[in-house]
């Protein structure tokens, strides 16, 4: 009997692939070997690739892992790891560690005297300020300014760029294959040896991230108002670049504690993709990651979402245009109807055929655009699934979430159409396909699959687990998650501004 | 070092290790051995020309199962009439979405969504295009709609009337963010307001569109002289191409697309001031004109580029970001295009209170450019950079593709990308001393500032007459109605 399972499943997952993109062709090319130190690396060959690789460090920790009044220390950290290591970016490190030590004293002791509540001392407070300053003028003179992302860039280093998220943080570029040892050295030396130099301008430049992102963007006020009021407990409501008091309070002593506590080895994954021999590069990177020190696994517990049982309303009021948003607690990645969710948020939103579409932009005309989708703020602890849309001229938001619910009310009392579930069990697999065409994409999702589940090879499971969705399913999930109790509307109201300025 | 490299790349590499400065043997990194990089020469597309006029190029690429094409018509926004502007725009959208003379664009939608392939068309000042992407497999039933969109399209007025709701909803958004913003009026003060390029459609001018408008637009310019194919993906070339020859051969010639005359008037020098209330941050452009890519300046230029704002070593990011914390996001550069001049942007965000200090930061390192000018250093770095990275131009045939489908576009050579390779090998820094006069002086730039004026350090007019810009938007003309109203009154 279970043998017979076994082999429709085989038999299945061939019909599934052709040759060069299925999971069979993957075992033969990707390579994968945890570390003694815990440190996950996935090599995979491709087999006509030009002579180049990408690589993907995805690390398993994000805004969520972020301390109570230390909000965007993960961010800030990813800053830090282009500043250079006790070799890269210094002129004589003996003497910039001295002064960088200095630096956090005086920054502590301004600190302190400026977050009395009681008894502050101004002129007192001036003094410490100027001296923190001083300290900062006496390190600098030992940097070479942006050293490590100079020698990226001059050896061809391509599309070099980091991101912070709720639940990871990632590193990536691209290389000529001829400098894969140099990227060995490079990326393993910012993880074992990162110097939080130039720590308090760069948080100036975090904060200045922060008023482009959120503060001066309706769509990002929105988006900080949205989250802090549909989660109420978890990490999530709490926005990954962080609240302005801390970032113009936490140091870089807190960056380097964070960083200790979740920069291990077990909680890194590298992924390297290209015209690369396996087990020359697991041997680079055996070499240069190996010597990562392995440290214990954290404390990473964090309050659940309590239940939520009313519905919640923010509205800001803007001189911008009117936006409609509406999110629904799901739960995290590991439920068994994640797939569910993502057939959903296919169903909802992609082309022209799907549900939100058609029925707010061609049928009733009040959406310009409109979606749904999944994954909100992240994946690893239980998020949003939200709908999305931009009211036309003349359309108020609360129309448009009235037509949003329609849609919704369709979805719990009639099964979809079959053709419907054909077209997202198809977009799926070729989605699948059309993912394994560049080197960037391919060591992204190996790494974010591996760190996920423990095993890359989920990524082409997904599709079966999609396969498997049933309009059963999308009914039931429907009617278990869309309810008013469970939902956080946010909208912005247009109202012209007040002097008659520019909208 | 080894004189028998395989490949002109390694060879660069082996430059970059020879001369880089401060590379020393006491630096870890310089210690890791750069072996020669293997020969790489990547595949050319095959290029067609039929005799109706039409150019294919056919790349074959069999690892994924997949086909992927573009067909590009010449002829563009920047070919319509000023009372009309938007018209390309509507064009391109209800080409598709309306459909063909045999299915409309909802059966359409139907019919390659449940196969997951797409036809989709689009616009650009200069063309339109029309797109396929499919598995391998679907390839006959989705070009055979890539086809009928190309040669037998009907335009629809219920799908004219959604995209035009849709424009009108964008005019009315178009002030809704500061990055927006500060783009669209970079451009109008580098090409001048009525130049194509900088021109925006309003209320009006999208409302002045018929469907006879589109259709006549099609007639005009849809014809197999104006057009080029690429396609790329898992395919035989003598197949395809003869599929391909079967399709097009009894399409006939037209009349060929002329470039229209443009007109490139930068805004005079000076201070430029957009006030936006809601925000604490300020976007600050320091605005001229570029040159194109045939001309003399190109390879000084993107040198220059390099130097003074591209990535972490440039000048710009180490004075104003690095050591001053003044802006998270800074860069731009001399911009250059294939047939028209680039714009040329210096740009940053920075919070209210240092917006002023900001601009004179970009005065200070463009002053400096005359007295601290381009070292042998700095041109190595940005040369190694360009030229080490250089494979990623054509690493994978797609982008081979793409360049080949643009320099044929543009009448280019076909050998563009290796002529630039040498041309950037050839630039020395007395090159780079020659063009900083000619586009980068702060007497021949425009500054434009896009923020909240209440908050800034100092006024705008501490550093020189300043230009209000009002970015009111036009209203609708009155008998458009419902459609077109935006929330909200404008002022």
């Amino acid at each position: 009997m279970s043998r017979a399972l076994k082999l429709v499943t085989v038999v299945l997952v061939f019909a599934t692939f052709c040759s060069a993109q299925d999971l069979a062709s993957f075992e033969q090319r990707v390579t994968v070997k945890t570390q003694p130190n815990g440190l996950t690396a996935l090599v995979c060959r491709r087999p006509d690739s030009a002579p180049v690789f990408s690589f993907f460090t995805n690390v398993d920790v994000g805004s969520v892992q972020d301390p109570m009044g230390k909000t965007g220390l993960a961010h800030m950290f990813e800053h830090m790891a282009f500043k250079g290591t006790d070799k890269i970016g210094t002129k004589n490190y003996a003497a910039e560690k001295v002064a960088l030590q200095k630096v956090e004293e005086a920054y502590a002791a301004y600190i302190h005297e400026r977050d009395k509540h009681v008894g502050r001392h101004e002129q007192k407070l001036k003094q410490l300020q100027a001296a923190w300053q001083q300290t900062v003028k006496e390190a600098q003179q030992y940097v070479i300014p942006n050293q490590f992302g100079e020698i990226i860039e001059r050896n061809g280093g391509e599309g070099m760029n980091a991101f912070t998220a709720g639940d990871q943080t990632a590193y990536f570029y691209s290389f000529p294959v001829n400098r894969l040892e140099l990227w060995g050295y490079l990326e393993s030396e910012r993880y074992s040896h990162p110097v939080f130099r130039e720590f308090y301008k760069e948080r100036d430049v975090v904060v200045e991230e922060r008023r482009m992102r959120t503060d001066s963007n309706p769509i990002g006020r929105l988006l900080e108002q949205f989250v802090a009021e549909a989660f109420a407990a978890h990490p999530y409501h709490r926005p990954g670049v962080g609240y302005m008091s801390d970032l113009n309070s936490f140091s870089a002593t807190d960056a380097q504690n964070f960083f200790n506590t979740y920069y291990i080895p077990s909680n890194m994954v590298v992924a390297v993709v290209g015209d690369v021999n396996p087990a020359q590069t697991m041997s680079v990177i055996e070499k240069y990651f190996g010597a990562l020190p392995s440290r214990d696994k954290p404390d990473e517990r964090t309050t659940n979402e309590p239940p939520q049982n009313a519905e919640r309303r923010v509205i800001l009021t803007e001189a911008s245009q009117p936006v409609y948003l509406e999110g629904y607690h799901r739960p995290d990645y590991r439920d068994k109807d994640d797939a569910v969710y993502d057939a959903l948020a296919d169903l909802l939103s992609e082309g022209r055929t799907s549900r939100l579409y058609r029925g707010l932009v061609r049928d009733k005309k009040i959406a310009s655009e409109a979606e749904g989708g999944t994954g909100y703020p992240g994946v690893k602890y239980p998020h949003i699934f939200y709908f999305f849309a931009l009211p036309m001229p003349g359309h108020k938001p609360e129309e448009v979430g009235d037509a949003i619910h329609v849609e919704i009310d369709r979805l719990k009392k009639e099964d979809i159409t079959d053709e419907e579930l054909k077209m997202v069990k198809t977009r799926a697999k070729a989605n699948l396909i059309r993912s394994l065409d560049s080197n960037e994409g391919l060591a992204q999702n190996l790494a974010v699959y591996q760190t996920l589940y423990g095993d890359w090879r989920e990524l082409f499971r997904s599709v079966d687990r999609i396969n498997a969705v049933t309009k059963a399913d999308i009914r039931r999930v429907a009617n278990q998650v869309f309810v008013p109790t469970n939902r956080t509307v946010g909208v912005i109201e247009n109202a012209p501004a007040a002097n008659g300025g520019a909208q | 070092m080894n004189a028998s490299r395989a490949s002109k790349l390694a060879f660069v590499s082996a430059l970059c290790l020879a001369f880089a400065p401060g590379l020393t043997a006491q630096e870890p990194w310089a210690k890791i051995p750069i072996p020669p990089l293997p020969a790489f020469h990547p595949q050319e597309p095959k290029r067609i020309a039929l005799p109706n006029g039409m150019v294919i190029f056919l790349q074959e690429d069999h690892e994924l199962p997949t086909i992927d094409g573009v067909a590009r018509v010449r002829g563009g926004s920047r070919s319509e009439p000023d009372a009309k502007a938007g018209l390309v725009s509507l064009y391109s959208e209800v080409w598709r979405t309306s459909g063909t003379k045999t299915q409309t664009g909802d059966q359409l939608d139907d019919y390659l969504e449940i196969r997951a392939a797409k036809v989709e068309t689009g616009a650009s000042e200069d063309s339109t295009t029309v797109s396929l992407s499919c598995l391998k497999q679907d390839f006959n039933d989705v070009f055979k709609i890539f086809d009928e969109i190309l040669r037998a399209p009907e335009f629809r007025d219920e799908k004219l009337d959604l995209a035009k709701r849709q424009a009108f909803d964008a005019i009315s958004r178009r002030n809704d963010e500061i990055s927006d913003i500060a783009h669209r009026e970079a451009i109008k003060l580098a090409y001048g307001p009525k130049n194509p390029y900088a021109r925006t459609p309003e209320y009006a001018t999208v409302a002045a569109v018929t469907r006879q408008d589109l259709m006549d637009w099609h007639q005009n310019y849809v014809h197999p002289n104006n057009i080029i194919i690429g396609i790329v993906g898992d395919f035989d070339s003598a197949q395809m191409e003869a599929t391909l020859r079967k399709a097009f051969r009894d399409w006939q010639k037209g009349p060929p697309s002329k470039a229209p005359e443009l007109h490139f008037e930068p805004a005079k020098p000076g201070y430029y001031l957009i006030k936006k209330e809601d925000v604490n941050q300020s976007n600050v452009r320091l605005v001229g004109l570029g040159t194109t890519r045939n001309s003399p300046d190109y390879y000084p230029i993107e040198v220059f580029n390099e130097v003074f704002t591209g990535g972490f070593a440039s000048r710009l990011t180490q004075s104003l970001r690095t050591a001053q914390g003044l802006a998270y996001s800074v860069g731009g550069g001399i911009g250059t295009r294939f047939d028209h001049p680039g714009a040329e942007q210096f740009a940053l965000g920075t919070k209210s209170s240092t917006s002023i200090e900001a601009i004179q930061g970009l005065y200070a390192q463009i002053d400096e450019l005359s007295t601290k000018p381009i070292t042998n250093d700095e041109l190595t770095r940005a040369k190694d950079s360009i030229l080490n990275a250089f494979v990623f131009n054509f690493d994978t045939p797609d982008k081979v593709l793409r360049e080949r489908m643009a320099y044929e576009f543009y009448g280019y050579p076909p050998d563009f990308l290796e002529r630039y390779r040498a041309g950037i090998e050839k630039v020395t820094t007395a090159d780079v001393a020659r063009i900083i006069p000619k586009y980068v002086h702060k007497d021949r730039l425009a500054v434009l500032v896009v923020g909240n004026p209440a908050d800034f350090d100092k006024p705008l007019s501490s550093l020189g007459p300043v230009k209000e810009i009002d970015i009111t938007i036009p209203p609708p003309p009155p008998q458009m109605g419902e459609a077109a109203s935006p929330a909200g009154k404008q002022p």
